[in-house]
């Protein structure tokens, strides 16, 4: 706003001086001036024009600048706003774990949990599907019940802490869909989780 | 000269199968001396098995009906298959108004010797009994479909189940089918690993279950609407019996009450509990009261009165026993609190002795066991490879089950008097198997 006002105000003094200088050039003034007066006036007028002209480039220069400032501006908030927005998915989705033939949650995913919590608050259009894995070992048909207990239990805490229970869809893939491959704790440990997906309102997500 | 093969210990699985017939072919190539007569065949003097001999057969597609019988009554681990082969097959048969010629059979160790003749509208078989040198039984089979289709060999698996009821007095297992998974996909095979197709289903089904008559398949869709189904094999339409339910898994049916019910577990937010269901619909019955624990894979015991299931309620998967009702719940296996074990998957024998289920031995990989109903010492079938996912034959004897022994996960049959093994399956990731009861004629 300040910055445009600024604009504006040099924009009237150019202009006016313009102004001035059109009434000077056309038509000569009546009556006619001494020669000697005449020519101290043209070294002025010349002088006028010169000073006059730096101040319209300044002043283009100046615009042009402005105009490429409010572009990188614009382009940077949006950035900020695009890597906000991917935090906070990131955030929301971010994936929890479980111990061997457990659905108990740990504190360290109750942390996960607490952290998507202010997020579906500040945006009471985003649903989510919570998925829950298991790692390989285990009953092919007893690890559907036991993802699905997983996805259960992170669902809970969500409602517990306040998120409407309409908003959270839960399903279970058991030992279908490993994330880490291989035959050792390293991999099961990773395969037994959680997953969040957002399911609509993902779009304009809002700090909180 | 005749020449009969012995070996003295027999050998299993799917590599004895194919080695004795690879000897029969090979006896026959090199010795046709003796009035054109050769003989091979696995024999056990040890085993109490029954000696018999299935002449080449006359007619229609006399080869293959040859083959798949004499395999059958091989699969059924209760005969002794002794191969005879002859330049000119009549030299075997009877000559016409003639008898078998019994001494030699008898020479052969034989007990039984099988003469069929395929017709235009089936076989006509005749078991011989060498000991008493007459006919012990007749009978005519009729074999409508096309030959090699589906139904024919169907067919023909039953002329093998009723000469070993001729034989022994109980039915053979040869006219079943399995159904299993692979992928995605629910899939059907013949007990002898032949005739394999794709049923179709809704996405995602999985966890196949017979009926008592083998004409549908019950299962479950996973994913985003998990409902319980009902495959019409005839038809190829599934229905639904119940489902889905927002933010529930249906799981494991089972059919009960003769065919009339299913019985199955959902899980919503508060723990799996079992259900029990019309095959018509209507309401669902509530029979276990998990409060927030797991309760699935119900198998029914033969009478259809008593359920045993796997329940985490003490922790790890345990296998518990209750009325079918929901009441009288007790633990069947033997846990202790200090263990950190795992069973599970547990099938009711037809005779409804015994449980086979799996177990985590050693806290290492699963086995197959199996439990008398009363609780007792579990015996224990397989060591190699992880093994899982039991299913009984019809005969209570036979299991289905998955195993990695191969390599890949695959279907193999145990005898579980003998341990004989065998595999069924040829194509990787095939699992939850269920073996159908004995199929009616076409």
């Amino acid at each position: 706003m300040m910055r445009t006002s600024r604009i504006a105000v040099m924009t009237i003094a150019t202009l006016s001086v313009a102004l001035l200088d059109a009434c000077h050039k056309s038509p000569p003034p009546a009556p006619a001036a001494a020669p000697a007066t005449r020519n101290n006036d043209s070294a002025e007028a010349a002088r006028r024009a010169a000073e006059q002209e730096r101040l319209r480039r300044e002043e283009a220069d100046r615009l042009a600048r402005a105009r490429a400032d409010s572009i990188a501006r614009s382009e940077a908030a949006a950035r900020d706003a695009a890597s906000a927005a991917a935090s906070l998915r990131s955030t929301l989705t971010a994936t929890v774990h479980f111990a061997y033939d457990q659905a108990d949650l740990q504190p360290e995913d109750k942390a996960t949990l607490d952290a998507k919590i202010p997020i579906l608050q500040a945006n009471t259009g985003v649903t989510i599907r919570i998925s829950g894995h298991t790692d390989e070992r285990g009953s092919d048909e007893y690890n559907l019940a036991l993802g699905q207990r997983r996805a259960a239990a992170a669902k809970a805490y969500l409602v517990q802490h306040g998120i409407a229970d309409s908003r959270i869809e839960t399903i279970s893939y058991g030992e279908e869909r490993p994330i880490a491959q291989g035959s050792d704790e390293g991999a099961y440990s990773q395969n037994r989780r959680a997953e969040f997906e957002i399911t609509a309102g993902g779009n304009m997500l809002r700090k909180p | 000269m005749i020449r009969l093969v012995k070996r003295s210990s027999y050998i299993m699985g799917l590599a004895a199968a194919v080695f004795s017939m690879s000897a029969v072919r090979g006896v026959a190539a090199q010795d046709t001396t003796f009035k054109g007569v050769m003989i091979s065949g696995t024999y056990d003097p040890l085993r109490d098995k029954i000696g018999i001999t299935i002449l080449p057969v006359a007619g229609a597609y006399g080869d293959s009906i040859r083959t798949i019988i004499s395999r059958d009554l091989d699969f059924s681990d209760r005969f002794t298959v002794i191969a005879v082969d002859s330049a000119d097959p009549n030299a075997l048969r009877p000559a016409a108004g003639g008898t078998l010629n019994y001494p030699l059979f008898a020479r052969l160790s034989a007990t039984a010797v099988v003469q069929i003749t395929s017709g235009g509208s089936g076989l006509h078989v005749v078991l011989h009994d060498v000991g008493h040198s007459k006919i012990a039984n007749t009978g005519d089979f009729p074999l409508s479909a096309a030959g090699l289709s589906r139904d024919w060999r169907q067919g023909v698996h039953r002329v093998s189940d009723e000469i070993e009821r001729w034989m022994t007095g109980q039915r053979g297992i040869a006219a079943t089918r399995i159904a299993f998974m692979r992928g995605q996909a629910i899939r059907i095979i013949d007990s002898d690993g032949a005739a394999e197709i794709t049923v179709p289903t809704e996405v995602d089904g999985g966890s196949p279950a017979w009926n008592p008559s083998g004409s549908t398949l019950a299962y479950a869709t996973h994913g985003t609407a998990s409902r319980i189904l009902v495959l019409d094999l005839a038809t190829g339409r599934s229905k639904t019996l119940v489902g889905p339910t927002k933010n529930s898994i249906y799981l494991t049916p089972v059919f009960g009450g003769n065919g009339s019910t299913v019985v199955y577990s959902r899980e919503g937010e508060h723990g799996s509990d079992l259900f029990s269901i019309s095959v018509d619909g209507g309401n669902a019955a509530q029979l276990t009261v998990g409060r927030g624990t797991l309760n699935t894979m119900p198998t029914l015991s033969p009478d259809g009165r008593r359920i045993v299931f796997t329940s985490g309620r003490s922790g790890p998967p345990e296998l518990y026993i209750m009325d079918s009702d929901g009441s009288n719940v007790t633990l069947l296996t033997n846990y202790d609190f200090s263990e950190k074990n795992y069973r599970s998957d547990p099938d009711w024998s037809p005779d409804g002795r015994l449980i086979a289920y799996q177990e985590r031995v050693n806290n290492d990989r699963f086995q197959i066991r199996t439990i008398r109903v009363t609780g007792s010492t579990p015996k224990l079938l397989t060591n190699d490879g992880i093994n899982e996912q039991p299913s009984w034959a019809p005969d209570g004897r036979h299991l289905v089950f998955t195993s990695t022994r191969s390599g890949d996960r695959q279907l193999w049959i145990v005898d579980t008097e003998s341990n004989r093994l065998r595999q069924l399956t040829k194509s990787a990731g095939s699992k939850l198997a269920s073996w159908s009861a004995r199929l009616g004629g076409q």
